[in-house]
């Protein structure tokens, strides 16, 4: 048995090679304050960036800082090659059908309040029903509330069961016996790693007549997605938890709806052309990104999507179910621990746990004085933490670059502050 | 500079087919957002759907104002059918010098005003994004 386990060790360095990987990232090179290596848990917050992105926006600047689409001289062609070109590794990577079903945008949070405020605002009335999750993070929940108090139509949250899945049966019988305009759900959560069957959901929706929109926040970075396969109407994502830049995001949607929906905002770019009786918009999808994009932060993007497809997204998957595996079957040797959400079958990297008798807070400190950085909080999840009756959990999330020694060290923080608090 | 060969500026200073038909049998404006480029052009076809007359009117660069001129020179005697077989890279090869990508939309007007007017704009998006 041991035997094995060492064979299976030795094949996965072979096709992944961790270090080589982890010396990518300078941020992971450094020592934390108190001459302990940095262990960075925190990736469902954002992720760090390798090199290739870090040089990618540099270089941006130092040599060919310019604005996109306007100018006609050397800058500006390059840096309208670059952003264009960072629109096609995007369209390739989610592989959808068209560039023009790619919009840029600062982040999903943005994605999501663009799709509420136009495809919304044009189609949702009095009598419709919105459906959304008790797992949502805010950004699927609020835009949509915004918008309810003003239209009037009504929003459903599908529960959480038990084992930290959705109640499907709950969903598919709103969807056979209301008027369901929209679903609006994450693919993975982001406190419980919960995985939804989004395409099961999707094709279920689509046969009531009912749109889905998917955020793929916490997906895109550690598995393949799809859009078309998926058959999503829309689906949003960021880029910094990618290996990207913050300010990076990407609203997907299909071609056919994108065309029909009124613009958000306006300004430059996005009009074909103005008069002072009123104006005409420009084609997919720069109708959608008004004024000066952020051109660093795309062109970043690009890079990181390089940096996946080269290490290789199912590599990454496999990585990361290790991990997860590994680390809740030790989280499991601290007593009083409680880890939220499913098994590691149905779970995405991610763990967010309390400890009888310390506060979220205090863990997250303590762990900070080991070098350990987590996140302890509600995740921007107050519904979900209200549903598990807990105001606050400290969360581990993993990337690719996160080791099995890492959550040695976690366990090992995990005891001392037990210890501290006199457990 | 090799951009504003000869050709192209004969073109410019002296467009073939300048003026608007009335009445015409195709009819479309069409502009180009990021520079002002501005393109009205006008066709008439008889009844085997062979282009007759073509006259256009407009405003912009030398190369979005000579590429109309020359598309204009290029499509008159030609099928509507025959239309929908040119490609970017006929026009490309037509203006006869490497265009960077801000100015492909500059030297790509004047076809785009053509298949959105005799095909309509879902045709002209197909062609646009071909090779992306």
């Amino acid at each position: 048995m041991r035997k094995n386990t060492n064979m299976t060790t030795v094949n996965t360095q072979t096709a992944y090679n961790l270090e080589l990987i982890r010396s990518d990232f300078p941020i992971l090179q450094q020592m934390h304050s108190n001459n302990v290596p940095l262990v960075y848990l925190d990736n469902a917050a954002t992720s760090q960036k390798p090199n290739s992105v870090i040089e990618a926006i540099d270089t941006y600047y130092r040599e060919y800082n310019a604005n996109v689409h306007r100018g006609i001289h050397k800058l500006s062609e390059q840096a309208t090659t670059e952003y264009e070109s960072a629109r096609l590794k995007v369209r390739k990577f989610i592989n959808a059908a068209s560039k023009r079903e790619i919009i840029f945008t600062r982040g999903t949070t943005e994605s999501i309040n663009l799709v509420a405020q136009t495809w919304g605002r044009a189609n949702l009335k009095a009598g419709d029903v919105v459906v959304s999750t008790v797992m949502e993070h805010h950004s699927n929940i609020v835009p949509w509330q915004i918008l309810a108090a003003e239209k009037g139509f009504t929003i459903r949250y599908v529960p959480v069961l038990a084992d930290g899945t959705l109640d499907l049966d709950y969903l598919y019988a709103l969807l056979s016996q209301e008027p369901v305009k929209l679903v609006t759900l994450m693919q993975v959560s982001n406190v419980l790693g919960t995985v939804n069957p989004v395409e099961e959901v999707i094709s279920k929706a689509h046969a009531t007549g009912a749109l889905v929109l998917v955020d793929g926040a916490q997906s895109i970075p550690h598995m393949t997605v799809d859009v078309q396969t998926m058959d999503a109407d829309f689906f949003a994502f960021s880029g910094h938890k990618m290996l990207g830049p913050t300010g990076s995001g990407v609203l997907y949607g299909k071609r056919t709806l994108l065309e029909a929906m009124p613009p958000w905002m306006g300004g430059g770019d996005m009009i074909s052309s103005v008069k002072l009786t009123g104006s005409t918009w420009n084609e997919l999808p720069y109708k959608f990104e008004a004024g000066t994009p952020a051109i660093a932060q795309a062109i970043g993007l690009g890079y990181a999507i390089d940096y996946l497809t080269k290490t290789g997204m199912d590599n990454i998957h496999n990585h990361e179910r290790d991990i997860i595996r590994y680390a809740l079957d030790r989280l499991q040797e601290v007593p009083g621990l409680t880890v939220y959400g499913p098994t590691a079958e149905q779970k995405g990297a991610v763990a967010a746990f309390t400890v009888e008798g310390i506060h979220a807070h205090d863990i997250a400190q303590l762990l900070d004085s080991e070098g350990i950085a987590v996140r302890a909080g509600h995740h921007c999840a107050m519904p979900l933490h209200e549903h598990l009756h807990v105001n606050a959990t400290a969360r581990a999330s993993f990337y690719l670059y996160n080791t099995t020694a890492e959550v040695d060290a976690l366990i090992t923080a995990l005891h001392n502050a037990r210890k501290t608090f006199r457990l | 500079m090799d951009m504003y060969r000869e050709i192209i500026l004969d073109h410019a200073r002296t467009p073939h087919h300048p003026g608007i038909l009335n009445p015409a049998d195709f009819d479309h404006e069409e502009h180009n957002p990021l520079c002002g480029d501005r393109l009205h052009l006008t066709l008439k076809v008889d009844e085997n759907r062979v282009v007759t007359d073509i006259a256009w009117d407009g405003e912009g660069c030398a190369i979005s104002q000579a590429t109309a001129s020359m598309l204009a020179d290029e499509i008159v005697g030609k099928t509507l059918d025959e239309i929908t077989h040119i490609t970017k890279d006929d026009i490309f090869e037509m203006v006869g010098i490497p265009l960077t990508i801000n100015r492909v939309k500059c030297a790509l007007l004047s076809l785009k005003t053509l298949i959105i007017a005799t095909q309509g704009v879902a045709n002209w998006q197909t062609l646009e994004d071909k090779d992306e």
